[in-house]
């Protein structure tokens, strides 16, 4: 049984409850943003001719979406900043999200066109993975960012400027919202392609030696 | 019987006012039945949620919540960027929650501003008298709920200056208004206060045009266009909330930007 394997050198889950929790917070409260966000931008769309479907909407109409889209911010924020907090105090970013090496980044890739996609070690992130995460990461931090200019254009008046003005905000708060789609397009379908990630986000997945105690034995 | 922690007398009428729309919008059960099904029901996004009314109730309350914090990032001191007049738009850019055609030009010799609440003098302004008061011009960046935005040229008084000048009570909380399209506003004493909050008269330097609020509009640099009411007729100073044409349909009050 696992209490057998559990040697000194072993350390926790592979996914500690603090991520499982705050990945399935952020899973929820993502889709309430995305959700009535589209809500929002159809009254005056960025993209000419693109409009979401009343069934992708949250919120019967603008009013509706505004309040999910201010509700949900709240979560969206601390949710976040405990997640950021977290990776960093306890080194899962560095250990799990770094290095990239270029090198290993265009392998993955080629494999990745051949159809050769690994996964026979959950543990282990390839460089690829690791880009995506960093990046969709980067993206909600915008997000957050873009979304506080948007907001509060006047009282965050020098935030506009940095970002460009108050339009080219909008359309980066756009963009950030298409890069998370789209990560959220590959990462569930690799997560149902591989059933053991999503098993080990809700239940924790193997148990893994730190990159702390590996160095302790070398 | 009556119990012996119930004080003699009751609390001021006037705080009970001040305090209505807080109780009102944080009865615990409400907010906990709310929150619990906000946080079940956003897994079926599908469904429409909005009709549910325990999902309402949270949401306004969360939104009541939002003006509380909007008031608190609300920099009395701090204005609002502005532009050189070469990039002001002409016409302005008309929305209301009708069409254009349908705008009711107001006479202004018959026209009369209306005073009423916490203010001293009382007597009704006319045309040529708002056009006597001491004029402020502001090329700002007009922001719409919706997401569009472009820069207009407003002149008029300033709403701090009108306010002192009819001996209106600036402790007041909130500053009300009716016009002549039935679009009643409200909003907040401080940004009342704020030196970029115009009683406006005119746009790009001249009369302002029928459809843009002749003869008398509220423009602020500091909120979102919806909260800028044309043809105003009546201006109030009051304690008690009343929020307004889109804030009774939902949309958020304090809109500050």
């Amino acid at each position: 049984m696992q209490s057998t394997r559990d040697t000194p050198a072993e350390g926790g889950r592979l996914h500690p409850w603090p991520v499982r929790i705050m990945h399935w917070v952020n899973a929820m409260v993502m889709l309430v943003m995305i959700t009535s966000g589209w809500g929002i931008y159809d009254d005056d769309v960025i993209i000419r001719g693109l409009h979401f479907n009343q069934w992708f909407r949250l919120g019967a109409w603008a009013a509706p979406s505004l309040q999910w889209h201010f509700a949900g911010m709240w979560l969206l924020v601390f949710n976040g900043l405990a997640y950021l907090g977290y990776g960093l105090a306890t080194g899962r970013f560095r250990e799990r999200l770094l290095p990239i090496r270029p090198r290993e980044l265009v392998q993955t890739v080629i494999d990745t066109l051949h159809l050769r996609i690994s996964h026979a070690d959950l543990t282990v992130y390839n460089a690829v993975q690791k880009l995506l995460y960093i990046v969709v990461i980067l993206a909600g931090v915008s997000q957050v960012v873009t979304g506080l200019a948007i907001w509060k254009p006047v009282q965050f008046s020098g935030l506009v400027a940095l970002l460009g003005g108050f339009q080219t905000a909008r359309v980066i708060h756009f963009a950030g919202m298409s890069v998370i789609v789209g990560f959220l397009a590959v990462h569930v379908a690799l997560a149902l392609l591989v059933p053991q990630t999503l098993w080990a986000m809700l239940t924790g997945g193997p148990r893994v030696r730190s990159r702390f105690a590996r160095m302790a034995e070398t | 019987m009556r119990s012996p922690f119930r004080p003699d007398v009751g609390p001021d009428r006037a705080l009970l006012d001040d305090h209505r729309r807080l109780v009102g919008s944080l009865q615990r059960r409400g907010l906990l039945r709310g929150g619990l099904s906000l946080g079940a029901l956003t897994m079926l996004t599908g469904c429409d949620l909005t009709s549910s009314k325990s999902v309402q109730d949270a949401l306004l309350a969360i939104s009541g919540l939002n003006d509380e914090v909007q008031a608190l990032l609300f920099d009395p001191t701090k204005l609002a960027p502005t532009y050189p007049a070469s990039m002001v738009l002409k016409p302005a850019k008309f929305n209301a929650y009708y069409d254009v055609d349908k705008v009711k030009p107001v006479d202004g010799a018959s026209w009369k501003l209306e005073l009423g609440g916490l203010i001293a003098d009382k007597t009704p302004w006319n045309v040529g008298q708002i056009a006597a008061l001491p004029e402020n011009e502001m090329v700002i960046r007009h922001v719409c709920v919706e997401g569009w935005d472009y820069i207009g040229q407003w002149s008029g008084v300033r709403l701090s200056t009108f306010l002192q000048r009819v001996g209106a009570d600036t402790r007041a909380k909130y500053v009300a208004f009716r016009t002549a399209d039935d679009y009643p506003s409200s909003i907040d004493m401080a940004t009342a206060l704020h030196p970029q909050t115009l009683l406006a008269t005119k746009y790009a330097g001249e009369t302002l045009a029928d459809p843009f609020g002749f003869p008398l509009r509220l423009r602020m640099a500091t909120k979102l266009g919806y909260k800028n009411p044309k043809w105003i007729t009546a201006i109030e100073v009051t304690n008690t909330y009343s929020g307004g044409y889109w804030e009774k349909r939902g949309f958020n009050w304090f809109a500050g930007i």
